[in-house]
């Protein structure tokens, strides 16, 4: 028996693989406590459960309004934003063939934020509060149709990265721009403040917003995975076995933008969530692209809710931006994967 | 299973890549139960033509059949069932247990969302056997060695069941062990399970010795197109390779006279 001894990917890549039904029933558990716990605890702290449920007996029906009104809709957009970084990181990260592609990368969450800063710099924040998502996702719209026309008929991968490097430039470049010219600090502020993303002061009216977008998206991705699986052996050969490459390009890139587009206008920017998560379970389903399309949103759900969570309690005070925590556990993560492609390429 | 005679007409194929001529009028065909070999120097169209008949190029001018039927009026998945490819391997994105990866072959069988029914799975083992890759099959595909790996992807492609197979050189950098085995499986495929096999290749002693016929591209025109030995004459290789006889040579000397080893012949 030739025992791979000397081969220390292989065994890394069968020792982690758990089994699937298992790894997605446990996924949905580590949701269904940080809801839970989002739920019942503003802080988490003994005095805050305690002093909620004794809200509960004395004004029940503050309470009750607090629970759905205040606090489910921030974990219901929690739990839809990370699940659709997370798919659309394990989308991209399949269809590009590269474990370091993100939702960023295509342009989708720049030019957002961009159409979110174009409706408040010209004031319409004044008349509707959802000034701003919307304008997020028509700029998210704007950004792929954009892309789609750079790239053209030209189905390469590479054009596509090209193009979604342009296109964040871009859109980043503007987004700078309309801050620079701001009428007032104060807008200035608030602007900055929104892009850093957060799940706080969010109602049902959001939820009811981003859904659609939302829901658009994660079909488009869903019907994704046994192309990507064919992927693996290369395009030739996928496309040899029926595999329609363009069709496949404008799922992956519609289904992003349209759900990113969709999360980054309610939520802000928040980033590395959708390629950590990608990363950190692929071994857990032996590597299969398809199978990661699952866990990954259910993944990224859960890195949110208990980011979220997390927010919350370190910062009883000025409230810790969201974006800024995934940032900060995500840019380290990022460096530490970098340095593993590059020990394993030697 | 009955197959009409000719499994592969190509008939007057033009490529053009910009304003260079990739393929010009190229005309040839292949039948089922045999071994084909593409050869020709780098450059001259080989992997154009094999892509062109698989529907992956698109072309000037020309007509290529497969089946009987008019490549056009294939569907993707139809397609995908009747021809399979096998690519040089080195390029598998993600370390995927070699199980795994031979049962994406079945893809082009599997209905959308439901699960592989027993007969994939029996498809799978049997190309895992042919392909002889039943031993590693829990191992991950990046972690085999080359010789290995081509045979998972040769094994890949059978999983398709396919009556045709094309390979493009599946044999390239692999050592003589490993290149007599791959070539003892293609032989396979084409005389036992009566497939159409076109396979390009560079080791022209290989190709003398397996293959029925030899099908010799040059600059984008077929040269030769006939038996092993009417193609593979002196005047064919200087004019296609530029290569002359080093010293006075009887062309059997220069076919590899070996054969591999069984593992019980120790």
């Amino acid at each position: 028996m030739k025992i791979s001894s000397h081969q220390p990917a292989a065994m890394r890549a069968t020792h982690w693989e758990i089994s699937f039904p298992v790894l997605l029933a446990g996924l949905a558990l580590a949701i269904v406590v940080a809801s839970s716990i989002g739920l019942v605890a503003e802080r988490i702290s003994a005095t805050a459960v305690s002093g909620f449920l004794t809200l509960f007996e004395t004004d029940p029906d503050t309470a009750m309004a607090i629970l759905l009104e205040v606090r489910l809709p921030r974990i219901l957009l929690g739990a839809m934003v990370g699940a659709t970084l997370g798919l659309s990181g394990a989308a991209l990260q399949g269809w590009l063939r590269n474990p370091l592609a993100e939702p960023g990368l295509i342009g989708a969450s720049a030019a957002a934020a961009l159409g979110a800063v174009i409706a408040f710099y010209f004031g319409l924040g004044a008349l509707s509060q959802y000034a701003l998502p919307i304008g997020g996702v028509i700029g998210a719209m704007a950004g792929l149709g954009i892309l789609m026309m750079m790239v053209g008929r030209d189905p390469s991968v590479l054009t596509v990265i090209l193009g979604g490097v342009a296109v964040t430039a871009f859109a980043g470049a503007l987004t700078q721009l309309a801050l620079n010219l701001a009428p007032s600090p104060y807008a200035t502020l608030e602007v900055i403040t929104w892009m850093m993303g957060s799940l706080a002061n969010r109602s049902f009216d959001h939820v009811w917003l981003a859904l659609p977008l939302t829901i658009i998206g994660w079909g488009l991705l869903a019907g994704t995975g046994r192309a990507l699986d064919a992927l693996t052996v290369g395009e030739d050969a996928a496309r040899s076995m029926g595999v329609n490459l363009n069709r496949l390009r404008w799922r992956v890139v519609f289904g992003v933008g349209l759900s990113v587009g969709a999360a980054v206008s309610v939520s802000g920017v928040i980033g590395f969530v959708g390629l950590v998560i990608p990363h950190l379970l692929r071994p857990l389903v032996g590597f299969m692209p398809s199978r990661l399309l699952p866990a990954s949103a259910l993944g990224g759900a859960v890195l949110v809710l208990f980011s979220d969570l997390l927010v919350r309690y370190l910062s009883p005070g000025q409230e810790l931006k969201l974006g800024v925590v995934t940032a900060l556990i995500g840019a380290p993560f990022f460096l530490m994967m970098l340095l593993e492609v590059r020990k394993r390429g030697q | 299973m009955t197959h009409p005679a000719s499994a592969l007409t190509i008939e007057s194929v033009s490529v053009r890549r910009g304003a260079a001529s990739v393929l010009s009028s190229v005309s040839t065909n292949a039948h089922y139960g045999e071994l084909i070999g593409l050869i020709g120097p780098n450059g001259a169209g080989k992997t154009t033509l094999l892509r062109a008949a698989m529907g992956l190029q698109s072309m000037e001018s020309g007509q290529i059949r497969l089946g009987g039927k008019d490549l056009a009026d294939w569907g993707a998945r139809a397609l995908g069932r009747h021809l399979a490819y096998v690519p040089q391997s080195g390029g598998e994105a993600w370390p995927i247990r070699v199980d795994r990866f031979v049962a994406l072959g079945r893809l082009p069988h599997l209905e959308p969302w439901r699960n592989p029914r027993p007969t994939d799975a029996q498809a799978v083992d049997a190309a895992m056997k042919a392909a002889d890759v039943t031993e590693f099959a829990n191992r991950p595909v990046t972690a085999l060695s080359g010789g290995e790996r081509a045979r998972v992807h040769l094994a890949r492609a059978l999983a398709v069941e396919a009556p045709i197979l094309f390979a493009d050189e599946p044999i390239a950098g692999l050592d003589p062990y490993h290149q007599l085995h791959v070539m003892e499986i293609l032989r396979r495929q084409a005389v036992e399970d009566q497939r159409c096999v076109v396979v390009v290749l560079h080791d022209l002693t290989l190709a003398h010795r397996f293959c029925d016929r030899l099908v010799l591209l040059k600059d984008g025109r077929i040269y030769a197109d006939g038996p092993p030995d009417t193609v593979l004459t002196p005047q064919a290789l200087k004019d296609a390779y530029s290569v002359v006889p080093a010293g006075p040579v009887d062309l059997a000397d220069i076919v590899l006279p070996w054969s591999r080893m069984m593992p019980s012949d120790g």
